[in-house]
């Protein structure tokens, strides 16, 4: 196959310099600054490389290698939907807002089309973005046209809502930068189901980024459930502020792709801020999943919890970093990490790196990782009542993922995740 | 029937049965006694199939099938069970959910057809009530925060749902109080019968007055080192196994 376009960091920013006076924003000033600001870092950082401390176990040779385009998708282009997760559901097809596919109730949906409404995002698109630090960040902004625009009212419920993206890929790479930003009013509460679905077998980046903003005692239960294609190239990242009393719970799943890395930057501003930064990998032969965090816990009484289990079965690999950075001024804080990989092959491999800085003196953090393979005993003990040796692998399989999902308070989410995971254990038991 | 002939297993490179000759004919109930140690649990997972163990010399058939040619789960579908000293805990797998897939493994090897949730609930139900557990207890874990005596009557529950045609007690009476030993100990008679046999192993003539065996064995430094009616089992309460060595 010959390349068609331009691979590595040249091919994108080519491609900005091709498009940049048609894309969404470009007659806006302060939209076209942030694209230039974006273009600049990313000119600057390029794609990282295992060179980058936070990058040392995951390598993006298959990104910088390969040529991207975007999708030309007819915009009234036909697709089969998956049954929905939620009771509201958008869906983006190759990024691009479908309004005529969402599940809307009569009382309306709050999401809106963030390409389409952009001035409405002033102030929030790019506020809590680090584009300086975040390559794939920058990319997303200086390449994105289109995402979801989340903006509720303080003291307001928006329910939940499923935010379906599905990737087609063919022959042709494509890539898709969506941008969604949140804000949470004042109390304001939802439940928002991100969903990443591949189709087709072809090689494609997602590359989606997430701006989130709760104010005071506002409430956000955000499932990230990554099912991208067998070659897809998923690199996500989320950039969320709690400010005091609010709670960001997050549960991230990756479940497909050859090569998935979410990262999350989460920072606890206001006191009796609250996170869950939990989450799940599945990965079956070939594939590589990183789930990577950087927790700031920047006031104090802020409470934190991370459990994040990874299975890996044939040649896979597994990433887990969790950055937890506690502040001086950030007292009492409660923080608890602990990660679990269960390997399932001689050949998987798992990285975990744990990293706590502690600022402050008067903290409760504790933290701890696991890495093992099924146990022997359990596995005798479920085959000595004649349940088959196949059988039995993916029960003690299935337990292990199924406490990682049961923490899930909100039942949408954890319904919505239940049958993410649901028979993946079959396959590879 | 259950017959082990001059069967020899080591662990990690130690010898442990050194020689079993065993025949428990079909519809008899026999006990092991024999010291902590002496390989009473090694002898009921070699039968039941357990890894690690290097089988050096012997032979063990059950209704003449090569028991030890065969996997766990093949052993338990022709009808052997273990109820094991120490029951194992399984997070995240609920006891409903792993007593309905064992009893369906079992019912499907037997070309028996499976069963439902809802008749799987109402069979186990049936049973807890004999066994007078708390229903609960389907809903938790397996055995995961049971206590002692609650792990062992799992086991015993395991067993009257099964319907196995060997069972291997493996000190089920341990840890049990005096009214659950007696339950336990029901359960077990009312398997009696043509088509059934057990293996009692247990520390306490207690338990044989509940359970009256056939034959007891007394197990030694991995060989039966005598054997005899009920009363063996009275006469080593009051003697100990010194006496036995001795002998
Ligand atoms: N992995 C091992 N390596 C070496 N020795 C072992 C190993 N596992 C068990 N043994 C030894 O095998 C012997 C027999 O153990 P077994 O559990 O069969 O005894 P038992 O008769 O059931 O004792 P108890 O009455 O205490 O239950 C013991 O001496 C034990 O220490
Ligand atoms: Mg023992």
């Amino acid at each position: 196959m010959s390349v068609l376009f331009e691979p590595g960091p040249e091919g994108f920013l080519r491609r900005y310099e091709g498009l940049n006076a048609r894309l969404p924003g470009h007659r806006t000033p302060w939209v076209t600054a942030l694209r230039e600001q974006a273009a600049k870092a990313f000119r600057e950082q390029g794609f990282p490389t295992r060179k980058i401390e936070a990058w040392h176990y995951t390598d993006l040779n298959l990104l910088a290698r390969s040529g991207f385009a975007e999708a030309l998708t007819p915009v009234d282009e036909d697709v089969a939907l998956p049954e929905a997760t939620a009771p509201q559901r958008v869906v983006f097809l190759d990024g691009r807002f479908r309004a005529d596919l969402a599940e809307t109730p009569d009382s309306g949906i709050p999401v809106r089309s963030l390409g389409a409404n952009l001035s409405a995002a002033e102030g929030l698109l790019g506020g809590v973005a680090k584009l300086d630090e975040v390559p794939m960040a920058a990319l997303n902004t200086m390449l994105f046209e289109d995402g979801a625009l989340i903006d509720l009212p303080a003291e307001t419920n928006g329910g939940a809502i499923e935010l379906l993206s599905i990737i087609q890929s063919g022959e042709r790479p494509v890539a898709v930068h969506p941008r969604h930003v949140i804000r949470l009013g004042k109390g304001a509460s939802l439940v928002l189901i991100e969903r990443a679905i591949g189709r087709g077998d072809g090689r494609y980046l997602h590359n989606p980024v997430v701006e989130i903003v709760l104010e005071e005692g506002a409430h956000l239960t955000h499932a990230r459930i990554q099912q991208e294609g067998p070659a897809g190239l998923f690199l996500s990242t989320v950039f969320a502020k709690a400010a005091a009393g609010a709670t960001y719970d997050s549960f991230l799943l990756h479940a497909g792709a050859k090569l998935s890395r979410s990262e999350a930057y989460v920072s606890l501003d206001g006191p009796k801020a609250m996170a869950h930064l939990n989450g799940a990998q599945l990965l079956s032969d070939g594939q590589h999943g990183d789930c990577t965090t950087f927790l700031d816990h920047a006031a104090p009484d802020c409470a934190s919890r991370q459990t994040v289990k990874t299975v890996l079965a044939g040649k896979s690999r597994g990433v887990f970093q969790g950055k937890i950075h506690v502040h001086q001024i950030a007292q009492r804080t409660d923080g608890y990490q602990m990660n679990q990989a269960l390997l399932l092959s001689d050949q998987a491999e798992i990285d975990s790196k744990p990293q706590l800085e502690i600022y402050a003196d008067d903290v409760k953090c504790s933290h701890g990782a696991t890495v093992g393979e099924l146990d022997e005993d359990q596995l005798f003990y479920l085959r000595a009542r004649g349940i088959p040796a196949a059988t039995a692998r993916s029960m003690l399989i299935e337990a292990f993922l199924q406490e990682a999902v049961d923490a899930v308070e909100e039942e949408t989410a954890r319904n919505a995740l239940a049958t993410a995971v649901a028979g993946w254990w079959e396959k590879v038991a | 029937m259950l017959k082990i002939e001059g069967l020899t297993a080591e662990i990690d490179g130690k010898q442990i049965l050194k020689g079993i000759d065993l025949e428990v004919p079909t519809g008899e109930i026999h006990a092991i006694m024999g010291p902590n140690g002496s390989g009473k649990s090694t002898l009921s997972y070699v039968l039941a199939g357990r890894e690690g163990y290097e089988i050096t010399g012997g032979t063990a058939t059950f209704n003449g099938l090569d028991l030890l040619s065969m996997e766990p789960e093949e052993r338990a579908a022709a009808g052997v069970f273990l109820a094991f000293q120490y029951p194992v805990e399984l997070p995240g797998v609920g006891n409903a959910n792993f007593l309905r897939t064992a009893l369906n493994a079992i019912r499907r090897s037997k070309g028996e057809p499976e069963v439902d949730a809802m008749q799987f609930l109402k069979l186990a139900r049936a049973r807890m009530k004999e066994l007078s557990m708390p229903e609960d207890m389907l809903k938790r874990g397996v055995n995961v925060g049971f206590s002692g005596g609650e792990k062992k009557r799992n086991e015993v529950l395991q067993m009257a749902l099964l319907q196995p045609g060997l069972a291997i007690l493996d000190e089920t009476d341990s840890g049990l109080d005096i009214d659950a030993l007696k339950i336990a100990a029901d359960g077990v008679n009312a398997m009696r019968g043509p088509n059934f046999s057990s293996l009692v192993i247990t520390h306490y003539q207690r338990l044989l007055n509940y359970i009256v065996p056939d034959r007891v064995h007394v197990l030694m430094n991995g060989r039966i080192v005598q054997s005899g009616g009920p009363e063996l089992a009275k006469q080593l309460e009051e003697s100990g196994y010194t006496a036995v060595q001795a002998a």
